[in-house]
């Protein structure tokens, strides 16, 4: 009896802290190898460590906003719901990663000289508009608790989190921006976000589709 | 043999303590040596002939300002392993793992153009008679990091010498071996291939100005530019073109590539200049590779003493 009553309560448990630890592996594994650099040892972020984990930090955080946008078109495609309040925290791994890359940005890479940081993000066209996308994300982080979701009121807060699409969109000009010559990468990428945009215009397309064919027939 | 008596050894032939505690691999390096010895192409470097004032010169050791900071040699590995050469790829480590199987022998290279003595020559020709040095200089990669390489070549104004420009002739172009059956990166339009650079005459002609073909005492890896390449240490990286098939003395400025491919972000000149940021970094700060903390660009990468001259009377913000 308690068995079956504990099991459901159990296993989301383990869902739960199977994705948390899946996320955050990122981290750790980064963090390992910047420890590795830091003392001269070789480690995957290459012969300049501040470049790898600058680059890595950032696309990390663009897998997390794919993965994030993804939630939504995987639950409608699969029925999987369980999968709803994951994207939570999905999105708040998504804003953990894109504020490492600026955290390593300004204290590796500029070595914490704010005067630089200022005069660099406004020289730099692609500094700022990456720099716009992480601070849209602020708002985003400070509203996901539950309840600032009940604050807000569920309509209110939704819409102010379709910021998302605002920082996809940012996001993937700065990583555009960002590259020297080959493109290959963010195209990718951004092959990735275009289909899940897609896949949103086409479901409010059907909806509305749907919403206006019992009127016509009403009318009939 | 020259037996000399040890006052005659000049500081600069002295093994350094690394190589001597190195030795068996310097010994198993210098037996693969053996055949571009016998052929005068390749002196291994620690007992080059280089006169030591070259080396200490070229080092800017004159240069560094008030509070020197050490220019320690790139460890061989790093440099042969981080590269940008994107006729083998885009990423750092692709050249050393792509550039294996270029086939650098025979190799031949066209003089045309405003020379008396245009050809094809083989580059063993090209090379005959001149003595490989030693040159340890700064390489500063237009990414905003940098090297200390041990280059082993000969000035490229002897070469130039040998083919005697005519007095019209202003400009020098090079450019790359085009084959994208050995150069896997030239299948892709990343570039407009093949790969162009180009100097002044007066640049080209400048005692610093070498035509490498060893680094650290060792023939040139293929992903370092292997068998000839470029290098101008008071410029960015990228004009140091690698895997040369053609030099042409012209009297118009020539097209170069990356100066082709983003006008305003890759000049002609390409000097180390602090003071003209590239459109998307600063460019007053540099990271040796190896090092975390940034160390400043010097202006002309610490040769101005040597180079500045070529460029008076002329705004380096304009021509870039």
């Amino acid at each position: 009896m308690a068995t079956t009553a504990l099991a459901p309560k159990l296993r989301k448990r383990l869902v739960w802290l199977a994705i948390f630890l899946a996320s955050a592996a990122p981290a750790l594994y980064l963090g390992w190898q910047l420890w590795l650099a830091w003392n001269f040892r070789s480690s995957d972020l290459g012969k300049d460590p501040v470049k790898g984990i600058e680059h890595a930090t950032g696309e990390t955080a663009i897998r997390f906003l794919a993965l994030t946008l993804a939630v939504t078109p995987v639950r409608q495609l699969t029925g999987w719901n369980w999968l709803a309040p994951y994207r939570r925290m999905l999105g708040l791994f998504m804003f953990f990663y894109a504020s490492a890359h600026l955290a390593v940005f300004y204290a590796l890479d500029l070595e914490m000289n704010l005067g630089e940081v200022a005069t660099e993000i406004v020289k730099r066209p692609y500094l700022v508009v990456g720099f716009v996308a992480w601070l849209l994300l602020v708002p985003l982080a400070l509203t996901s608790t539950k309840g600032m979701i009940r604050r807000l009121g569920g309509k209110r807060w939704n819409r102010l989190h379709k910021a998302t699409y605002a920082v996809a969109a940012l996001g993937m000009l700065h990583y555009f921006w960002s590259q020297k010559k080959d493109i290959t990468d963010p195209l990718l990428f951004s092959l990735v976000f275009v289909a899940l945009f897609a896949w949103r215009g086409v479901r409010a397309w059907q909806r509305r589709a749907a919403a206006v064919r019992p009127l016509r027939e009403r009318a009939a | 043999m020259l037996i000399r008596r040890p006052d005659d050894i000049p500081s600069a032939e002295i093994t350094p303590e690394g190589v001597y505690h190195d030795r068996r691999r310097f010994l198993g390096a210098a037996g693969t040596l053996g055949l571009g010895l016998a052929t005068g192409l390749v002196t291994p470097g620690l007992l080059s002939a280089c006169a030591p004032g070259d080396v200490r010169e070229a080092n800017g050791e004159v240069e560094r300002g008030a509070q020197p900071l050490p220019d320690d040699r790139t460890p061989y590995e790093t440099a042969t392993t981080y590269n940008n050469y994107y006729e083998f790829g885009t990423d750092k480590e692709d050249p050393s793992a792509n550039a294996g199987a270029l086939r650098t022998r025979p190799w031949s290279v066209v003089v045309e153009g405003l020379v008396k003595r245009p050809a094809t020559y083989a580059l063993d020709d090209l090379l005959k008679g001149l003595t490989p040095i030693e040159r340890v200089y700064r390489m500063r990669c237009v990414e905003a990091w940098s090297m200390v390489i041990p280059w082993l070549g000969v000035p490229l104004r002897d070469v130039l010498a040998r083919v005697e420009p005519l007095p019209s002739a202003r400009f020098v172009e090079f450019t790359t071996l085009y084959d994208p059956k050995q150069m896997p990166g030239q299948r892709g339009g990343v570039l407009p291939w093949p790969y162009k650079e180009g100097l002044r005459l007066d640049e080209a002609q400048h005692p610093l100005t070498l035509l490498a073909t060893g680094m650290y005492g060792k023939a040139l890896p293929n992903q370092n530019g292997a068998p000839l390449r470029l290098v101008v240490p008071w410029k960015y990286g990228f004009k140091g073109i690698k895997a040369i098939v053609k030099i042409r003395l012209t009297d118009k400025q020539p097209r170069t590539t990356w100066n082709d491919a983003a006008a305003n972000e890759y000049g002609f000149y390409a000097n180390v200049n602090p003071a003209v940021d590239h459109p998307r970094w600063s460019q007053a700060r540099e990271r040796r590779i190896g090092e975390f903390r940034r160390r400043p660009t010097l202006p002309f990468n610490g040769y101005g003493e040597q180079v500045a001259s070529l460029y008076s009377g002329m705004d380096l913000r304009r021509d870039f």
